[in-house]
């Protein structure tokens, strides 16, 4: 074989080895992928404030994932869709008021000191408009933690005989829901995991496989930028 | 000339039809979606618990091992059986093909199945070491992520995984499978196809793994522990089969080793002359049939808990995760030594070239070989001393544990006196030689911290216990994997390999290699754990040294590439039948081997150490064509 | 170059190097293993944070100062030796003095380096079954240090991905904060609610792995106050590396105000103390195998 053959023939191997190995490198930064969704901020008197809306569904729903009947937390974009995005931007020593719908219902808290909330103004909930300081733990369904920031709350759910319940999401408001508000503050900026605690992906050994690991369902991020 | 005629070929196009990869592929991938609609249509809807967990876990299974089979037997891996059900004869028809077309099908010759293990082994090793190079870009800082965060794990996983998997293999499926048969004096080996079969199998598996990014990955790092693997999302499946198709292939490997140099050494060699080479293959293989069939086992019960529900590992269920992980570590521990034994060989076998004297100590060094052989499998429970397990069992464990030592030590001692007094000449496989006495040195060392329970109890899952066996592994079995390559690619190949930019390779892999993995052990110390994506700041310094270092180790490999490359495919300078001036009796043949081997068995006179001692060379096969063929 | 027909040898040496390198080595590691101990014996971790802490510290200076003389001689050795016995650029290869056996250096070997192995084992397990040093020892502990019966029991919970906190002798509360009162022996039992996870308290030297349905008991006896890191030392899935938190030992006056508060602050949450499990309490036990729990809707 000639020289000039041979050194087409090895560039030719070692692009497509480059190629191979930008492809499975660029894959693997977007695996499990974490498309994040940018809060829009206000600006109160100097001061940033951010609202997140956010719903947990029983069951995600084909149109939203490739696993329709996992449990999952969705947020409300600008454009009012509710999107199944996990990582938020938020801005660093910012007010951030929080609503959560909960379409799902109770399964029981394993830890009960999770049924009392911490971490965020005041130290209490609003549940259904009434504030609470803890809730009962058979009633939980979900919680939403910030470990790093001692932010704790956990969400009641629907009643099992309630009507009308949500099926596949998104859910809208006119299905039995609680509503559960709060406010925390942001400081410094950084990368804060959260993650729901009640174990609820059931049929998974111990109900924490499947969503409850995955980013994008029940566990997430919470970028704090400056 | 050659005395013996080049050996018949078909016309391209004829071996581009029949069994061949590309038949392999198609049917592979037929094999695949066979599997994944077997599933699907006959098994699935049946199984409840796949609807709750809304994933048909059992396809992914039969999804791969339809593919598996499909590969195989488009190989033609079920030719001869029919055949011979049929009521042909035997035959060994496929080792008479010559043509590059060999390397890429079912042939029977030792010789190509060990070239084939050679590329196959290289090419899983550089993956491995992509995801190592990933793990270290992750680990540059503690403040942000490059990777999502599941994502990191399956890096890690992926590159332990790869590793451990393929590298068994490492230095039997190459060296072993195209020497062994020549220093016994052998033609073949004693199973030609299930040799064959063992190194495709390999590819298949690898294959699997790789595929295992498609499926989310798996969170669990090499070991796989249950539950976290019962639970674990479907990627795990890739890792199971994997690891499931990675012991077969080492078991037909060890079993093959065994029946052979039991079986087939040529008149004159007895034991007590075997090469010091053999009887490390020999060590090894032993360990590789015992121990493989119980990882089979162990996957076997995972896979079992991830489809058909039962609770082997839930303790919910009645089950143990203490079961997992101790039967995980009866194949782990000999696993490893698996991964060490093949080094000493070539240690052992090399320095006597080198130094120009015989083995010292031959006896003491089989004994060592032996006895770390055996020892391995009573220490396994060290992986477990925090675990919880009985506490009774926990002096025992740290005394076997130290025990083992005095068998690897043999070793040391052996190889110490036989370049003692010699006439060293530093080539690249000597360079590599010497290397790993320093490399396995610290591992061994710093195993003795880890062996002792107090100890472990402030290094058990820190980066100490990392650095501790990736100086025995990497600086063990790969330094010798390099070793090997230098010393015997010339006779597989019959090209000379570069010397000058083996040197280079070398002192740039042996400088970043212990700049890599030194500062672990100090980040160890100071507690930062493994496989964890964020570690306390004031570590960052030393986290970032190792990264750059190990960017420059991998930087290394390339420069081995491309002397590999240049040296095979450009400079082509023909190789000497014994550039190293060698008495095994290898080095006594052309290079590259002729096809059958020898015109006539020799006959063994002596071990193959007898520099100094004013005899002739240990046998000369009459006749021996010179030069390349 | 061809193989060797015939062993020309190089002429033979009359100095003895093994004696050289014997006392080379002696006389280094005689300087060495002192310096070691001296200098770099203090920075060994994990340091005095507790006793057991001070006794795997211990283990590793003295490991440390035996391994030196190790070193030392492969230094030597192959220092010399490779200096010694390569052969020069452009020198003839010939072959080396047929030297295959000899069995004094076989017999010192094997004795010393068994006698070495048997000391390290025989100093581990009693450094060992003293008080434990800080490893856990599954539900039946042997290595029990003296006062155990009164030790001060405290429940860690590991699960996906935090590690909790329960004392028994505080109505079996439940905290997230790791508070330990000081210089008390102290009985972590370390257990899971799903997979394995480790607990290990850095400083205190306490390392114990978290097993589903299994209770694995670890001694510690805390000194005075200060600050400890808690990290999980087994892979548990995603979050494995976030999952960390600070423990804090204090005086007992401090313990005893916040164990209070903490109580009191656990009893406000309804309907814990008078549930069975199966209704939704969670009394204290010293293992948990909670059901995959059931979802509506």
């Amino acid at each position: 074989m000639r020289v000039g053959v041979k050194l087409l023939l090895v560039a030719a191997a070692v692009t497509a080895a480059g190629v191979g190995i930008g492809f499975y490198v660029s894959h693997l930064t977007t695996l499990a992928g974490s498309p994040s969704y940018t809060v829009p901020v206000q600006n109160v008197s100097g001061h940033p404030v951010v609202h997140l809306e956010i719903q947990t569904v029983a069951a995600v729903g084909p149109q939203l994932s490739q696993n329709p009947d996992w449990v999952s937390y969705l947020i409300k974009d600008t454009s009012g869709q509710w999107v199944r995005k996990t990582v938020w931007n938020l801005p660093a020593h910012a007010t951030v008021h929080v609503t959560i719908y909960n379409f799902d219902g109770a399964s029981g808290l394993r830890n009960p000191y999770l049924a009392r909330p911490q971490g965020m103004v005041g130290n209490r909930v609003l549940i259904d408009g009434k504030p609470v300081n803890a809730i009962d733990p058979n009633d939980a369904s979900h919680t939403f933690a910030v470990p790093a920031f001692g932010l704790i709350v956990a969400l009641p759910g629907v009643a099992d005989d309630a009507k009308n319940q949500c099926g596949y999401a998104p859910c809208s408001l006119s299905h039995a829901h609680r509503t559960i508000q709060f406010t925390f503050h942001t400081t410094t900026p950084g990368h804060y995991r959260w993650q729901c605690f009640v174990p609820c992906a059931a049929g998974w050994v111990f109900g924490f496989g499947g969503p409850m690991q995955t980013i994008g369902y029940m566990d997430g991020f919470l970028n704090v930028k400056a | 000339m050659s005395a013996v005629a080049a050996p018949p070929q078909r016309p391209l196009w004829r071996r581009l039809i029949g069994f061949n990869f590309i038949t392999a592929l198609i049917l592979g991938v037929a094999g695949w979606y066979v599997g994944w609609f077997g599933a699907h249509k006959i098994v699935g809807p049946s199984l409840d618990y796949f609807g709750d967990i809304d994933y048909n876990e059992l396809s992914v299974y039969l999804a791969y091992i339809g593919g598996v089979v499909g590969f195989l037997v488009g190989l033609g891996f079920l030719n001869y059986p029919v055949k011979r059900l049929l009521g042909y004869p035997p035959s060994l028809r496929e080792k008479e093909e010559g043509g590059w077309t060999r390397y890429f099908s079912l042939c029977t010759d030792h010789k190509v199945v060990g070239i084939q293990y050679l590329w196959g082994v290289g090419l899983f090793f550089f993956i491995g070491g992509l995801n190592a190079m990933l793990i270290r870009t992750e680990l540059l800082t503690p403040h942000s992520q490059a990777f999502p965060a599941g994502t990191y794990l399956t890096i890690v996983g992926m590159h332990g995984t790869m590793m451990m998997g393929v590298m068994t293999s490492g230095i039997l499926g190459p060296f072993a499978n195209y020497f062994v048969p020549i220093m016994i004096g052998a033609r073949r080996m004693a199973f030609p196809r299930i040799e064959a079969l063992t190194f495709w199998l390999l590819m298949a598996a690898g294959a699997i793994l790789t595929t295992t990014v498609f499926f989310g990955g798996f969170p669990t790092g090499w070991t796989g522990y249950a539950p976290l693997s019962t639970q674990a999302n479907p990627g795990i499946d890739n890792y199971i089969l994997f690891f499931a198709l990675v012991g077969l292939s080492m078991t037909l490997l060890g079993l093959n080793m065994i029946v052979t140099v039991l079986t087939m050494r040529a008149p004159g060699l007895t034991w007590t002359r075997l090469p010091i080479f053999v009887w490390g293959v020999l060590s090894t293989a032993v360990l590789m049939v015992l121990a493989a069939p119980v990882l089979i086992s162990t996957l076997a019960m995972a896979a079992l808990d991830r489809t058909a529900q039962t609770t082997f590992f839930n303790p919910s269920g009645g089950g143990s995760n203490y079961l997992y992980q101790n039967l995980f570590w009866v194949f782990g521990h000999p696993e490893v030594y698996i991964l060490a034994l093949p080094g000493f060989a070539i240690v052992l076998e090399l320095l006597p070239v080198f130094s120009r004297k015989p083995l010292w100590g031959y006896r003491l060094a089989v004994g060592g070989l032996l006895g770390v052989s055996l020892l391995s499998w009573f220490v396994w429970q060290h992986h477990l001393f925090v675990s919880g397990i009985n506490g009774d069992l926990r002096p025992f464990y740290m005394l076997s544990t130290e025990l083992i030592s005095i068998p690897t030590g043999l070793t040391f001692l052996c190889g110490m006196m036989t370049i003692w007094r010699g006439n060293i000449r530093f080539t690249v496989p000597m360079l590599f030689c010497l290397a790993w006495f320093f490399n396995f040195l610290i591992g061994g060392l710093s195993g003795v911290f880890l062996s002792d329970v107090p100890s472990d109890v402030t290094t058990h899952g820190s980066f100490f216990s990392m650095a501790h066996f990736h100086y025995t592994i990497m600086g063990g079995l790969i330094f010798t994997f390099f070793a090997a390559i230098y010393y015997w690619v010339p006779k597989m190949t019959g090209w000379e390999l570069n010397e000058l930019l083996g040197k280079i390779h070398f002192w740039a892999m042996f400088v970043f290699f212990n700049s890599t993995f030194a500062p672990l052990f100090a980040v160890g110390f100071l507690g930062q754990a493994r496989r964890a994506v964020t570690y306390p700041s004031n570590l960052q310094f030393l986290n970032d040294w190792v990264s750059v270092s190990a960017f420059l180790l991998g930087a290394s490999m390339l420069v081995f590439l491309f002397n590999l490359v240049w040296s095979l495919a450009f400079a082509r300078k023909p190789a000497e039948a014994n550039p190293w001036g060698s008495r095994s009796i290898e080095f006594q043949l052309p290079s590259p081997v002729p096809v059958h081997n020898f015109d006539r068995i020799p006959v063994f006179s002596s071990d193959p150490y007898g520099y100094g001692e004013g005899t002739q060379p240990v046998a000369v096969p009459a006749g021996a064509p010179a030069g390349r063929e | 170059m061809a193989s060797q027909p015939a062993a020309a040898t190089r002429p033979g040496d009359s100095t003895n190097h093994g004696l050289r390198v014997v006392v080379a080595w002696l006389v280094l590691s005689a300087i060495a293993t002192p310096l070691v101990a001296i200098y770099v014996g203090p920075l060994i971790p994990p340091g005095n944070g507790s006793v057991q802490a001070q006794g795997q510290t211990f283990s590793n200076q003295v490991m440390t100062s035996l391994v030196t003389p190790v070193l030392c001689l492969m230094v030597v050795f192959f220092g010399y030796g490779l200096i010694k016995f390569h052969l020069r650029r452009n020198e003839a290869v010939l072959d080396g003095p047929p030297l295959r056996n000899d069995s004094l250096i076989q017999v010192l070997w094997i004795v010393i380096t068994s006698a070495m192995v048997l000391f390290l084992a025989g100093f581990g397990t009693y450094e060992l079954l003293k008080d434990g040093a800080g490893g856990g020892q599954g539900p039946n502990p042997i290595a029990l240090p003296a006062g155990h019966k009164t030790a001060f029991q405290v429940q860690v919970i590991g699960q996906q991905w935090q590690f909790t906190y329960r004392y028994p002798s505080f109505g079996g509360m439940e905290s997230n904060q790791l508070v330990l009162p000081e210089h008390t022996l102290v009985a972590f039992h370390v257990t899971s609610l799903d997979v394995v996870h480790s607990f290990w308290a850095y400083e205190l030297g306490v390392k114990a792995d978290a097993n589903p349905g299994v209770d694995n008991v670890a001694y510690v006896t805390t000194k005075g106050p200060m600050v400890f890191h808690v990290r999980c030392a087994e892979l548990c899935g995603l979050w494995h590396g976030y999952m960390f938190n600070n423990g804090v030992v204090v005086n007992h006056g401090a313990f005893t105000h916040w164990a209070t508060r903490a109580l009191a602050l656990y009893h406000s949450i309804k309907g814990y103390v008078n549930r069975p499990a199966d209704k939704g309490g969670a009394p204290f036990a010293y293992s948990y195998l909670p059901e995959p729990t059931r979802r509506a809707g």
